[in-house]
């Protein structure tokens, strides 16, 4: 996982770097929630672009990083979806609160 | 003499988090020789992740035991049998809704058998409280290249 925070924007940026499942959600959640209550962003961004394989563990993990920054005050997005990744994202309803959007 | 399946393969491994990607991938090489798509072998290591993890996370409950996986190819089909010797399922019926989790606690999504019956074409679930759980699983894969051949020669024959 790598990150950035633009102070300007109040902006989180969430590169996750390996496939997300059971095993890998764990150690992506601390990692995350770290940088969320640490900089409490307006907005946190996760960029998808490295993920090449997500099963159900990541809309639970997607999910729990939206709790933690709504609750400071934030919102999340997700860019560079995969379509395979998108269908299990589509299927679970979680794009109504945490919308894709095109790269930045 | 030829057996009913054209090919199987057998995987037992420890009920670890970190051979979920072991599983998945296996499973993956092993059905490539069917030739399916980018999306169609997404969809079976999505399938088998699902199915591992629920074997760790509820059929072992994160203790250690020993998950099986049989996996055959006969015709155009994959068939994928993975089974543990866990706690077993209390109620199939419930564990097959969508968003349902008996571990909300753990940000599980209750999506993993909607996704498993979403993906493939056929899942069985058994299970047996004290015994067990099997997930047996199937899926077609379309032989496009060869369709797109027949077409050729069909096309080829008419002129």
């Amino acid at each position: 996982m790598e990150s950035e925070f633009l102070k300007e924007d109040k902006l989180l940026l969430i590169k996750i770097t390996e496939e997300i499942d059971h095993h890998s959600t764990e150690k992506i959640r601390r990692m995350a929630d770290n940088e969320i209550t640490r900089y409490m962003p307006r907005k946190v961004l996760f960029d998808f672009s490295k993920v090449s394989f997500m099963d159900s563990a990541g809309i639970g993990m997607i999910i729990g990083r939206y709790k933690t920054a709504n609750m400071l005050g934030g919102t999340v997005q997700m860019t560079n979806v995969k379509p395979s990744i998108q269908k299990i994202f589509e299927m679970s309803g979680v794009l109504k609160i945490i919308p894709l959007i095109k790269s930045v | 003499m030829k057996g009913l399946y054209e090919n199987e393969m057998k995987l037992e491994f420890l009920s670890k988090s970190n051979n979920e990607a072991f599983a998945r991938i296996t499973v993956a090489a092993f059905a490539a020789q069917l030739d399916p798509t980018i999306e169609e072998l997404a969809d079976i290591k999505t399938a088998v992740s699902e199915a591992v993890t629920n074997s760790i996370i509820h059929g072992y409950e994160n203790m250690e035991g020993k998950i099986k996986i049989i996996a055959k190819i006969f015709a155009n089909t994959i068939e994928i049998e993975i089974s543990d010797s866990g706690k077993g399922i209390e109620n199939v019926e419930m564990a097959r809704k969508p968003l349902y989790t008996s571990k909300p606690n753990l940000e599980r999504s209750g999506m993993g058998f909607t996704i498993m019956e979403s993906f493939m074409d056929e899942v069985h679930i058994e299970s047996v409280i004290g015994l067990g759980t099997k997930i047996t699983m199937k899926k077609v894969i379309e032989k496009q290249e060869e369709f797109e051949n027949d077409k050729q020669l069909e096309i080829i024959g008419a002129e």
